[in-house]
């Protein structure tokens, strides 16, 4: 009898980890799920407790119109299949669940696993094109909560959850691999900035930066390139040694209890240090699970954060408004370039201005998507879907539509900041072999293009 | 027959209809829930309410939203038969006499010619309605056992409303029936999705709000662009 892989428990040790890495691919974790029994008094209880007017009304009133459709990416990708309506993907899992009051087997938890991972990344675009105001998006991270929490979750995101819940953060990076990548990034970059350093733990620093994981176990240099412009903008900031992850695998698995620990964990290390603000990274999600989402998680009953929590473009457009960061005309791009609007922090937070008054500094010949900003198209990996083997192919199919909105304005180079955002362009760029299209974040157009004031000490390399 | 269905069954439907949905209404609200779905209704009222607005009136218009805009046929065919279909009732002749006998409570009634032009509009509207739910593959996948009885339910009233104003050596058959369905419409609202009557202006104001105090409505300067 092998191990219990796939079972309703979230991981919460190393050991359930490493037992669920072993098996490459998710395999076994799969097999395991066909026989995963359903609680199904448990989720009649849950759909109960949880599931309120606004959910049932949704379902209740939707006039089957259609209207949603042409609003989603996934039904646009796949030539218009009628099984990638919104409508009919919602009312055809939760709909249907909450029907029969969550008397619903095996098959169709599956089922439903694969639809509110596979053919819906939460962008919440159906939403804004539904004429009673049915947000398709918000019902299927509700879906996900459920089905995480009984057990038919992808196997990437059991593993994402746990990761948090262990490591309290996405991937298995300690406290002190944090500290001395920081370290590491200081001494690397030495020669050429002899100033530079990443303060660990600095109390009322004006800004407290917050990263995504991912920098910090691959892209390191990420790290340095924010410092370097904290650094050139002479701002007075820190980094916590504690709760600096700000991403939440754990909101696209539907975890909500791994939510809150990773939000708490945020704001406990704003209590300790007292910054004026925190600023996250160039995240779409974390900013989400920080930002938007988080403060509920927390408790907080105005949704809002303890203190201002910037977006990086915020603080970049900030820095640029003030003259504290100048960009050298010389330097400006040149090429035609265009940007990805990120779901999570545009149409989820209104954020689209800024990233374009970014653009209006450093870009020559900005061309908009078609549509853009609060009703752009998700990049076709979000929500996690990036992330999951298993529905891989759903995945590539899906950038295609994003892949010909950006060919459409002529662009040379998609600026994306955003790492879901990123990964689904540097995916399609490789599936689809149009290598001629590069892409980016904005950290190293800015780092590249900056000028550097008189007082700070600098080393051409 | 006429005074019966004219009196003590339309006073039934009616409360039927507006109790119905005044207590969806009330429901609908008791059961929003600021932590589960998180969103701080009790605070931010400076820009919920008009957060909430805007997204109710921008839908109410014509090409108000890029919704209509990028579906021009479907708006179409929702705008000719909403226009009518909440005028004609409320305001036609006939209408506003019996609602006057019952309540006391006396509206302004429309031009005969004009209630036929919309009564015309919204029958129209109601057919593209079946046409697309006929031909759309799209609306084939989504199409349920209630959508074709609240279109029914919804045709009948104003075709036989139609027929007695034009067809009057059956007048009084025609008039029977348009009671009798108009009064099905009546008690089956609160109970169906034409409950959207009074649910539309609910979720469009819980999105609104959603947007207004979670989703932007700090950043985003102004309401969200529908």
């Amino acid at each position: 009898m092998s191990e219990v892989l796939c079972s309703p428990t979230p991981v919460t040790t190393k050991e359930g980890i490493h037992a669920l890495l072993k098996d490459k691919g998710g395999e076994e974790y799969y097999r395991q799920m066909k026989n995963l029994w359903v609680d199904q008094v448990a989720l009649g209880r849950d759909l109960e407790r949880t599931c309120k007017s606004r959910t049932r009304t949704w379902l209740s009133i939707c006039a089957h119109c259609a209207m949603c459709a042409d609003s989603c990416f996934f039904y646009k990708a796949n030539d218009n299949d009628p099984k990638q309506i919104p409508s009919y993907k919602i009312q055809s899992t939760l709909g249907e669940m909450i029907r029969k009051s969550g008397r619903v087997d095996t098959e169709f938890m599956i089922n439903a696993m694969n639809v509110a991972w596979g053919q819906c990344t939460c962008c919440n675009r159906c939403g804004v094109y539904c004429p009673h105001g049915i947000d398709t998006g918000v019902m299927f991270s509700y879906l996900r909560g459920l089905l995480f929490k009984h057990g038919f979750v992808p196997w990437e995101l059991k593993i994402g959850s746990g990761m948090h819940r262990v490591y309290g953060a996405q991937m298995d990076v300690t406290e002190e691999d944090w500290v001395e990548t920081c370290e590491w990034m200081v001494e690397e970059n030495q020669d050429e900035w002899p100033d530079l350093e990443i303060p660990v733990d600095k109390e009322n620093a004006d800004v407290m930066y917050i990263l995504n994981a991912r920098e910090v176990k691959h892209y390191p240099e990420d790290i340095a390139k924010a410092a370097i412009l904290f650094h050139v903008t002479g701002t007075n900031w820190t980094v916590p040694s504690k709760g600096w992850e700000n991403t939440s695998l754990t909101m696209f698995a539907g975890d909500w209890e791994g939510c809150a620990q990773n939000v708490k964990r945020v704001y406990a290390a704003v209590d300790r240090l007292k910054p004026k603000m925190v600023v996250g990274t160039e995240c779409g999600h974390a900013h989400r699970a920080t930002v938007v989402e988080g403060p509920y998680w927390a408790g907080r009953d105005s949704g809002e954060p303890p203190v201002p929590f910037l977006h990086y473009v915020e603080w970049v457009a900030m820095c640029l408004r003030t003259g504290k960061l100048k960009i050298d005309p010389a330097k400006k791009i040149k090429v035609p370039c265009t940007l990805q609007d990120s779901c999570n922090y545009v149409r989820n937070h209104g954020l689209g201005k800024i990233t374009r008054e970014i653009m209006s500094y450093i870009a020559e010949d900005f061309r908009e998507m078609d549509p853009n900003g609060d009703h752009n198209f998700c990049c076709g990996g979000g929500g996690g879907l990036n992330g999951i083997g298993r529905y891989r192919n759903e995945r590539n199919v899906a950038l295609k539509h994003k892949l010909e909105q950006i060919k459409a304005t002529g662009a040379e180079l998609v600026i994306s900041p955003c790492h879901n955002c990123w990964d689904a362009i540097r995916d399609m760029v490789e599936v689809y072999e149009e290598h001629n299209l590069k892409w980016t974040f904005l950290k190293p157009l800015l780092v590249d293009m900056m000028i550097i004031p008189d007082h700070i000490r600098h080393n051409e390399i | 027959m006429m005074d019966f269905i004219t009196g003590p069954l339309f006073a039934l439907s009616l409360l039927i209809f507006v109790g119905g949905l005044g207590l969806r209404v009330i429901l609908y609200i008791r059961g929003l829930d600021a932590k589960l779905e998180r969103v701080a209704y009790n605070f931010h009222f400076s820009r919920s309410i008009p957060g909430a607005l805007v997204s109710i009136g921008k839908w109410l218009i014509p090409g108000g939203t890029a919704g209509w805009r990028k579906q021009p046929v479907a708006a179409a065919a929702f705008f000719l038969l909403h226009v009518g279909a909440i005028f004609v009732p409320l305001f036609v002749l006939g209408h506003t006499v019996l609602l006057e006998d019952l309540t006391g409570i006396s509206l302004p009634s429309l031009p005969g010619e004009l209630a036929d032009v919309l009564t015309i509009a919204t029958l129209c509207g109601l057919v593209l309605l079946v046409a697309r739910r006929l031909t759309s593959p799209a609306l084939r996948q989504l199409n349920s056992c209630q959508d074709w009885l609240v279109l029914a339910v919804t045709i009948l009233p104003f075709f036989t409303g139609l027929m007695a104003s034009f067809d009057t050596a059956s007048y009084d058959t025609w008039c029977i029936l348009h009671v009798l369905s108009g009064e099905l419409f009546l008690i089956l609202a609160p109970f169906t999705k034409l409950s959207h009557i009074a649910l539309y202006f609910m979720s469009r104001a819980q999105l609104g709000m959603d947007y207004a105090i979670k989703r932007g409505g700090a950043t985003r300067g102004g309401a969200f662009p529908w």
